[in-house]
């Protein structure tokens, strides 16, 4: 249980709320994993109402991430901007989403259009507000327009009431917000769990990469935990729409809610995941003690945890921010699943933190996580290799509706700037900003919440600031571009990508911006050399987004695919797709739906929906080769200093992988020379996987792609013809 | 010099060199592990019995797993 030093009144609160408009509507109960309606919210002009999901619609976008694509598409137009008021954030759990009998079945899947890269951005996300959705009849809800003054969209699920207030009492900054919530639309204690809360914060509405707080209700801690749908800035525009929180209230949980085509083969099928689980999990990653945060020391291991804004990928002070410091500060014991029946339960908490700085300093909080990418962020690629520092952070990036990854990848980047003289005391304000620094990274914090000082200038982005920098402070560019990480204007994720040209791939020719949920090659192309010619890595470019976006069409997290494994999977054709969890996923799909697809109609789902975002892109003004293009800190040395601390590998690759002989040149022409190969490789990569994917040599869908999807739309084909003509 | 390949690339053969040593000399941590000698398959309850030879083909195939 959180104490507050200044605690809030339910109340008062309650007593401020003014009806804006209201929607009775009748529940009706599912149909094999569809309530085959979606719901419009527009908060500018009051206006709630509900739109068919025809089977035209579940066959060409599936669900979750296609749906929400669909109805963005339709919402917008080429000209918009993520300020515009028809802008939207369209949010939904797929056909899968929500059933309880098999782990990682929560998620919801968030869309808009990004203010970091001004093209569509799709994001997931745990807590119970998606499945909460859906059992309340929508598959989906849209929220456009600009509403004047700040406001609360409720759906009850329970009576089938939606409403919207005017709410200028609550607080803005999500782990109050999502408390008061509870307080004020739960009936009593028990009844907390039936409410679930979107909500950013005040740094949402001061940086350019706010980030969106789904809650679920923890009955053992009594406390509204917070799950992040992280990237793309989905919490600036929320909070751009003046909505402080959508909160969904749904009482009515069974085993069935979702009123499938076979519930007991699911039973089946979940029964032997969770034994597995139980089973092999202590002997694998350990999710269920310490999370994704099991990754930090193997990162580090393999020169692949970025520090010092990813110039290097290991640290002697690693072992301060292992797991196994991870594994003594979060609670254990406690079943820490953020949807029901999810027995991975590696959302991980710190308990009864006193906090040390900032607007709640005293207050005593339990803080999610961190996951690997926060503490990765944080604690190396800022080189802060304290815990306690990166706790705070996260508590206070959460609250403050931040992206952790964008504001430790954004940090890393102006550490580096400071480092070289592009920026200093004068221009931050005081504050020494060299890598190491966590007091001063707090007040960054701080001044980005509070939309003042050199904090909020960071909050602009690392694409932004690479402009400001080289505008206003005369900084070169072309060093800018070069150790400024991010693509597409999404900030990078937490792995060091130069020695795997495929994941350079994964994060450069991800639809979105530089994130690595669609592909994560590192070991199978550094490590096991498994994939070693352009053809290889474009095949595995094809097949992991593609299997990949199709946990976003369903609802479904991605952990429980690949972080724990059957003991037998060594011994299949194919282990790296752990081909029994994919048969898994085909089952259950189809004892959801009364369908019978197999693994290949799979693939073609999200074929359809992922051809169908890129073209999007291409609509937005983007989705272009050029847009492909990555920082050469991705994929090589962009410094002296780099080359040489990794002298021996890049010597060597240069003679046996080059062919070019590096003895009698100096260490400008070896580091000159690696640079040419390296990003012709790149251009390479990309000339493959265009021509695996079906897109022309500029990173455009064919036609023949689309109408052999069956995905020939009007608007799609006007969008192609305009450009192949 | 005497050696092995692991994952296409040399490494120097040592005497009694078993699946545990190589692991060690490549400083492969990570848990989720296929090993392969000369494609036959080693479970792990074997590592410290199988022993390689020089020019032995190893595969150490880390699966795939992060984000």
């Amino acid at each position: 249980m959180n104490i507050y030093q200044n605690p809030y009144n339910p109340e008062k609160i309650k007593a401020a709320h003014k009806l804006l408009a209201e929607l009775k509507y009748e529940i009706k109960p599912l149909v094999k994993g569809y309530s085959n309606q979606t719901l419009y919210i527009n908060v500018g002009e009051n206006k709630i109402g509900s739109k068919p999901v025809d089977q035209v619609m579940k066959d060409k976008f599936t669900g979750g991430r296609g749906f929400n694509m669909k109805l963005l598409w339709d919402a917008v137009t080429e000209n918009t901007k993520w300020d515009s008021p028809e802008n939207e954030i369209v949010i939904a759990a797929g056909p899968m989403g929500g059933i309880t009998q098999y782990p990682g079945t929560g998620k919801s899947i968030v869309c808009g259009i990004s203010p970091l890269t001004g093209a569509p951005v799709d994001s997931n996300v745990g807590g119970y507000f998606g499945p909460y959705l859906k059992f309340s009849g929508w598959d989906a809800i849209e929220l456009q327009g600009i509403a004047k003054k700040d406001v609360i969209v409720y759906i009850n699920g329970d009576e089938g009431i939606i409403q919207i207030f005017e709410a200028p009492e609550e607080d803005t900054n999500s782990h109050l917000i999502a408390e008061q919530m509870c307080d004020i639309f739960a009936e009593n204690e028990m009844d907390m769990k039936s409410i679930a809360t979107v909500s950013a914060g005040k740094g949402a509405e001061n940086s350019f990469f706010g980030c969106l707080n789904f809650s679920f209700y923890d009955r053992r801690r009594k406390v509204a935990r917070l799950k992040q749908a992280g990237r793309g800035g989905l919490g600036t525009l929320f909070r751009h729409k003046n909505i402080k929180a959508v909160v969904c209230k749904f009482s009515g949980m069974n085993a069935n809610n979702n009123e499938v085509d076979d519930l007991e083969k699911i039973k089946d099928v979940g029964a032997s995941y969770h034994r597995e689980l139980y089973k092999e999990d202590d002997k694998q990653c350990d999710m269920r003690h310490v999370g994704t945060a099991h990754l930090v020391e193997i990162m580090d291991d393999y020169d692949l945890l970025p520090t010092h804004n990813y110039k290097f990928g290991a640290d002697p002070r690693t072992p301060k921010i292992s797991s196994v410091v991870w594994r003594e500060m979060f609670t254990q014991g406690i079943p820490d699943g953020c949807w029901y029946g999810c027995t991975m339960q590696c959302a991980k908490c710190v308990d009864g933190y006193i906090l040390q700085t900032g607007p709640y300093k005293g207050d005593t909080v339990s803080i999610d996580g961190p996951e690997y990418e926060t503490a990765a962020a944080f604690g190396a690629n800022m080189g802060i290799f304290d815990p306690h520092f990166i706790v705070e952070a996260n508590f206070y990036c959460d609250t403050y509706g931040i992206d952790t990854i964008s504001f430790g990848t954004g940090m890393a980047f102006i550490m580096e700037c400071y480092e070289n003289g592009i920026i200093n005391k004068e221009i931050t304000g005081g504050y020494d900003l060299s890598f190491g620094n966590g007091e001063e990274s707090l007040h960054m914090l701080h001044q980005m919440a509070r939309g003042e000082g050199f904090g909020k200038t960071v909050g602009l982005g690392i694409r932004r600031l690479k402009k400001l920098f080289a505008e206003k402070y005369g900084a070169d560019p072309k060093f800018l571009q070069d150790i400024g990480m991010e693509c597409k204007g999404m900030e990078y994720s937490e792995y060091m990508t130069k020695e795997s040209l495929a994941m350079q791939g994964g994060y450069g020719l991800a639809l979105k911006g530089a994130q690595h949920d669609e592909a994560w090659l590192i070991f199978m192309d550094m490590v096991n050399n498994q994939i070693p010619t352009f053809e290889d890595k474009a095949e595995a470019l094809h097949y992991f987004p593609m299997f990949r976006t199709w946990f976003g069409l369903q609802g479904l997290c991605k952990l429980p695919w690949n972080d724990v494994e059957p003991a037998n999977n060594a011994e299949t054709d194919d282990p790296a797709k752990v081909p029994a969890h994919v048969a898994n996923y085909v089952d259950i799909f189809n004892s959801i739906t009364g369908r019978n697809i197999d693994k290949h109609e799979m693939i073609l789902q999200s074929e359809r929906v992922y051809n169908f975002q890129r073209v999007f892109n291409l609509r937005m003004g983007f989705g272009t080769r050029e847009h492909d293009m990555i920082p050469y800190r991705s994929a090589g040395p962009v410094t002296l200093e780099e080359y040489e601390s990794r002298v021996e590998r890049y010597d060597k690759q240069l003679l046996e992988k080059w062919n070019w002989d590096p003895s009698g040149k100096t260490l400008e022409e070896r580091h000159q020379k690696t640079r040419e190969f390296r990003e012709d490789a790149y251009q390479k990569l990309c000339d493959a996987v265009y021509k695996r994917r079906g897109w022309d040599n500029n990173g455009v869908p064919k036609i023949e792609k689309m109408k052999e999807l069956k995905m020939d739309l009007p608007g799609v084909l006007e969008v192609l013809n305009k450009y192949y003509n | 010099m005497k050696t092995i390949m692991v994952n296409g690339n040399s490494l120097k053969w040592e005497e009694e060199m078993n699946i545990d040593l190589i692991l060690k000399r490549k400083n492969y941590t990570f848990k989720m592990l296929v090993v392969k000698v000369d494609g036959k398959l080693i479970k792990k309850t074997e590592y410290s019995k199988t022993f390689v030879q020089p020019g032995a083909d190893v595969k150490v195939i880390h699966l795939i797993s992060g984000g």
